[in-house]
């Protein structure tokens, strides 16, 4: 039988601001435990929240990205119950209405084309603390420096079809909020986490199957490995006769599969009522107005200019608008050297294997993006040629000087056009290889353009790679057909 | 609405009070009683109604993004029950 | 000096008549011989108010006098306070010293005024006779076989037998009015969020109010000022100007119009009360009110939709106790669970459980709609009821309580004892302020009478009260406790 896999995704994105979304604690990653845990944030008898005005605009933002409707007014409720990660006993959270409503977001796939996934709504709430089980004497410890930092959960609509387009969809929301500035992004420390609902159905049919809940997946690769053991996992057990059960599973990386959480004695009743310490959020149309005015350039838009504009190929403008740094670090390039393709082809090219090999993201290159724009510009402006510009290049990545020129002046890399010197060394050349000049001249006319690849290779080696090729090429023919 | 005391016994539960069984028999009369007493309201038509959950017609007020505390642990765990290393400690939890 | 008002002290504070010092030892000392009695106090912070008092001598001496400076009161044991402990009436927190002022503390303190310490109450703000305070119950000094009221059962009955001139209460269903009117002081809840809940502890969110408890109106105009205000620290706090209560006080009550809710004067009324209500309000008449009878057709539902929307909120509310960060933990948990439950059992009394556990039914799954949301749109026709009366007059009046304080003991049964705060309760649901000024006694026991205005009508409150305090001298009796062991 075949298989449809139905996925949808909830996304929990930590808000870059600098304070929590209820108290005025700092949300700076790895302080020592509990010293960014305020008297609100440890949910002391007393206390009460204020809401962090940059939490509600980066929300909005959000909305405003994926096209979403922003209700003029959003609630907040609480989500109660009982976890030493939690101080208050309840999470403060939005459960009927949230600050963004539906939109949708554009993701591609690898076959260049583009699906639309929708956004069901978007929703503020507070990160709970975190657990530490080891080195207790067989207790747990809690840090409570992470309650309270603001989170906002994106929920999709069960439209994405498998685990390539779920994690296409992640890197879709990685690359808004990043783009907007909303969330560092940083899925190491827990910046993005996602839980993925998974269910699968016979092809063609309406109804979905019974899903299963895979929680707190942590990085691209695993949403990509934990959907497709989960997906294999419900059709065994559906072809085996068996039924999947709607229950929480976590994904264990070291071993490549999901686990069933053990399923409480109850199920959760989390009785959600409005939070009576905390008014609904009234937005008026102008502030919404001025967060859209001044929304920078999104992924989808970016993407979409780089090709009718610049003229890139759809792929090139897909990889090279994933990140905003990716996409910064390469328009850099081309505005200093005023052509898109070559700038793609570098960034894409030498830049980007050489990142590769060694690791490390855009934001950390060794080449900056200036120095990079002046290299290409060179090899544009025919001041070198490809292959010295790949010497340049490599030793602007091993900090052997300061920019493109230094590079070439200090190795005499400037490519020779002077004709009367490259001539003169395909003379020299030419007087050096009797022997491949009579095969060369013994030939088939059309055999002939094979041959002068010695002679070319002999000239370039004489030059030093500094001579230009097309400029070689010519020459040579000119002389050798001369012979014949 | 009859509570049985399944429900006191949930509630119990999921309010995370310890209840043995005289206590829970005792509540289940007495929250019997109080039920029997709020369900007057369920004689009141309030179609259309729209629910009040605070007094005045407000709205959130929002605080600048600025960090206004500083680490006060020491303070703060003076009334804990169990630290170690700035850690609440708490009966070992099994995920 | 201890059966004077703070407006009487501060005159004789201004004149060198005693020092602040002086003043705070003679009420410490009271405190010392008298409450063991009363037990009105559940913390007596003796070296704290002494300092205090000197620093408002030095203050003094300097020209550098506000006011309040060197008034010496007490706080109901639900305001945090910083470096004193904070019991909230309960077990759970007997071990909690708060490491914060709240709001309305650091305001008060601001002003000058010496805390005497922290007054006993019912647990966690839930009661209305005090009994159910983990430090046992408080008596009322007007008859020691009566409850005080409650739940600011504790700061009544200090102010009533003449330990402290006044102190902070909490009013989340008539927790400052009637034990005011048991006690035969005055007592005002503002309105919601004319006084900052930050660092009180909470019991119902939506509805609890905190504000003053004297021997006055005008010692009530006096706190008010001090207190209210827009805090930052709390959403709900309005941020709306505070205006000076005192400057009102004298406006003349002709033409002001008085409603009576028929609702107000029917079955369950006390008829000693009624008798006693209505001479008071022919008072007003004759200071040029006119009185007519108004309706408040939703009021037999306030009681019962109160009792959906506080334990609600309080089951929510009171899951921090949870014995990880602060308060009450048991002995050897076996796990997490056993931690949770243990704690919680243990430090926790009878009526907060009833109260958490009819909370979380009610919001549990399947009964939302039908209790909570159900409370909330009755909510709204109480508050519309308030409004449409307050078209037709100024302010509403009627008892405070049913009855005179009743018996330590007499009300056993949870529903009984609910149905006591059937004049108070839609108060709050409502939002609007409210007074209870003494008004006559049944025997030897006092009666409130109740005056209510608009929301943020309290400059109003206090006129017609401070008005009705010129032409009577209720407020004025003190209990023979409070004189013959003097």
């Amino acid at each position: 039988m075949q298989w449809e896999t139905v996925i949808g995704l909830e996304v929990h994105v930590q808000l870059a601001t600098r304070s929590k979304i209820f108290s005025g604690a700092s949300t700076a990653f790895g302080a020592e435990p509990n010293t960014q845990a305020c008297a609100v944030d440890l949910g002391l008898p007393g206390v009460l929240p204020v809401l962090n005005e940059q939490a509600v605009a980066m929300a909005v933002q959000f909305g405003l990205a994926i096209h979403a409707e922003i209700p003029e007014v959003s609630v907040f409720d609480r989500k109660n119950y009982f976890y030493p990660d939690l101080p208050k006993g309840y999470q403060t959270s939005q459960m009927y209405h949230p600050i963004v409503g539906a939109g949708e977001v554009e993701i591609s796939l690898e076959d260049g084309t583009t699906k639309r996934i929708r956004v069901h709504h978007a929703h503020l709430e507070e990160d709970a603390g975190k657990s530490l089980h080891e080195d207790f004497h067989g207790m747990t410890g809690v840090d409570l420096n992470r309650a309270g930092t603001p989170l906002l959960e994106i929920v999709s609509e069960p439209d994405l079809r498998s685990a390539k387009e779920a994690a296409a969809y992640l890197k879709a929301i990685h690359s808004i909020v990043t783009y907007l500035g909303i969330s560092d992004g940083n899925m190491a420390e827990g910046s993005m986490r996602c839980d993925v609902n998974v269910s699968v159905r016979p092809s063609g049919q309406e109804a979905f199957g019974t899903r299963a809940e895979i929680k707190n997946v942590n990085s691209f690769r695993f949403v990509e490995r934990a959907i497709a053991f989960e997906v294999e996992r419900q059709i065994e057990l559906i072809e085996d006769g068996g039924q999947v059960v709607q229950e929480t599973r976590l994904f264990d990386p070291e071993r490549d599969e999901t686990r069933s959480m053990r399923t409480k004695e109850e199920a959760n009743d989390y009785r959600y009522f409005p939070c009576p310490d905390l008014l609904p959020v009234v937005l008026d149309q102008a502030y919404v107005d001025h967060l859209r005015d001044n929304l920078p350039e999104l992924p989808a838009d970016k993407r979409t200019r780089f090709e009718t504009e610049l003229g890139l190929s759809a792929y090139d403008a897909s990889v090279l608008s994933a990140t905003r740094e990716m996409a910064d670090f390469f328009e850099e390039v081309k505005d200093v050297c005023g052509d898109a393709k070559q700038a793609a082809n570098w960034v894409q090219g030498e830049l980007a294997g050489a990142l590769n090999r060694e690791g490390l993201s855009i934001t950390d290159s060794p080449v900056s993006a200036h120095q990079l724009g002046e290299l290409v510009g060179r090899v544009i402006d025919d001041t070198i040629n490809g292959k010295a510009a790949k010497q340049v290049f490599q030793a602007l990545w091993n900090g052997q000087g300061a920019s493109a020129d230094e590079v070439i002046e200090a190795k005499g890399l400037k490519q020779v056009t002077d004709s009367g010197a490259i001539e003169a060394m395909i003379d020299q050349v030419i007087a050096d290889s009797p022997a491949q000049v009579a095969q060369y001249r013994d030939a088939e006319p059309e055999k002939r353009g094979k041959m002068i690849g010695y002679f070319v290779g002999q000239v370039m080696k004489a030059s030093r790679g500094t001579a230009n090729p097309q400029q070689v090429n010519a020459l040579l023919k000119e002389k050798l057909d001369a012979l014949c | 609405m009859a509570l049985e005391h399944a429900d006191v016994q949930r509630a119990a539960h999921l309010a995370r009070l310890g209840l043995n069984d005289d206590d829970a028999a005792r509540y289940v009369d007495d929250l019997g009683r109080i039920l029997e007493m709020v369900d007057q309201l369920q004689a009141l038509d309030t179609e259309g109604v729209a629910p009040l959950a605070h007094p005045l017609d407000a709205t959130q007020r929002l605080r600048a993004d600025e960090v206004t505390e500083t680490d006060q642990r020491e303070r703060f765990q003076h009334c804990a029950p169990a630290v170690e290393n700035g850690l609440y400690l708490v009966p070992r939890v099994v995920e | 000096m201890h059966d004077k008002t703070l407006a009487e002290l501060a005159r004789g504070l201004d004149a060198g008549e005693f020092s602040s010092r002086e003043l705070t030892q003679h009420l410490l000392g009271r405190i010392d011989r008298l409450d063991g009695e009363l037990n009105s106090f559940i913390t007596v912070t003796f070296d704290q108010a002494l300092a205090e008092a000197e620093a408002a001598d030095a203050a003094r001496a300097k020209g550098d006098a506000g006011p309040l400076t060197g008034l010496p009161l007490a706080l109901k044991d639900i305001f945090c306070t910083r470096d004193v402990k904070t019991s909230c009436g309960s077990k759970m927190l007997d071990s909690f010293v708060s490491p914060y002022d709240a709001t309305v503390v650091e305001r008060l303190k601001a002003a000058g005024t010496v805390s005497l310490g922290k007054t006993n109450m019912d647990e966690f703000a839930m009661g209305s006779s005090n009994e159910n305070s983990f430090f046992g119950p408080v008596k009322n000094p007007w008859d020691l076989a009566a409850v005080p009221g409650g739940s600011s059962g504790g700061s009544a009955a200090a102010v009533a037998a003449g330990l402290v001139p006044a102190a902070m209460g909490t009013d989340t269903g008539g927790s400052i009015r009637q034990p005011a009117a048991f006690c035969g002081i005055t007592g005002l809840k503002p309105t919601y969020g004319r006084v900052s809940r930050y660092g009180m502890i909470a019991y119902a969110s939506s509805l609890d109010q905190a504000g003053p408890m004297a021997r006055s109106a005008e010692d009530c105009a006096l706190l008010l000022g001090a207190i209210a205000g827009h805090d930052l620290r709390d959403s709900t706090s309005v941020a709306r100007g505070v205006p000076d209560y005192l400057a009102e006080l004298n406006a003349p009550l002709s033409g002001l119009k008085i409603g009576l809710p028929r609702e107000y004067f029917g079955d369950g009324l006390d008829p000693e009360v009624e008798a006693a209500t209505r001479a008071a309000i022919q008072a007003f008449e004759t200071l040029g009110a006119t009185v007519r009878e108004v309706s408040l057709p939703h009021t037999h539902y306030a009681i019962p939709a109160y009792y959906v929307i506080a334990p609600a909120e309080a089951s929510s509310n009171l899951s921090r106790y949870d014995g990880v960060r602060f308060g009450h933990r048991c002995d050897n948990p076996a796990d997490l669970i056993d931690l949770y439950k243990r704690s919680r059992a243990e430090g926790f009394g009878d009526e907060v459980k009833r109260r958490i556990l009819i909370g979380t039914h009610t919001l549990s799954e399947g009964f939302f709609d039908a209790y909570y949301k159900k409370a909330q749109q009755v909510r709204r026709l109480i508050r519309q009821d308030f409004l449409d009366a307050f078209e037709e007059v100024d302010v509403l009046m009627g008892p405070a309580s049913p009855t005179p304080a009743f018996d330590l003991g007499a009300n056993k049964d949870p529903v009984s004892m609910y149905l006591q705060d059937i004049y108070t309760i839609a108060v709050n649901l409502a939002g609007i302020p409210g007074i209870s000024v003494p008004a006559g006694f049944v025997g030897n026991r006092p009666l409130g009478l109740q005056i209510l205005g608009t929301h943020f009508a309290e400059a109003q409150l206090l006129n017609v009260a401070h008005q009705f305090q010129q032409a009577t001298d209720w407020h004025r009796r003190r209990p023979a406790f409070a004189e013959e062991t003097a």
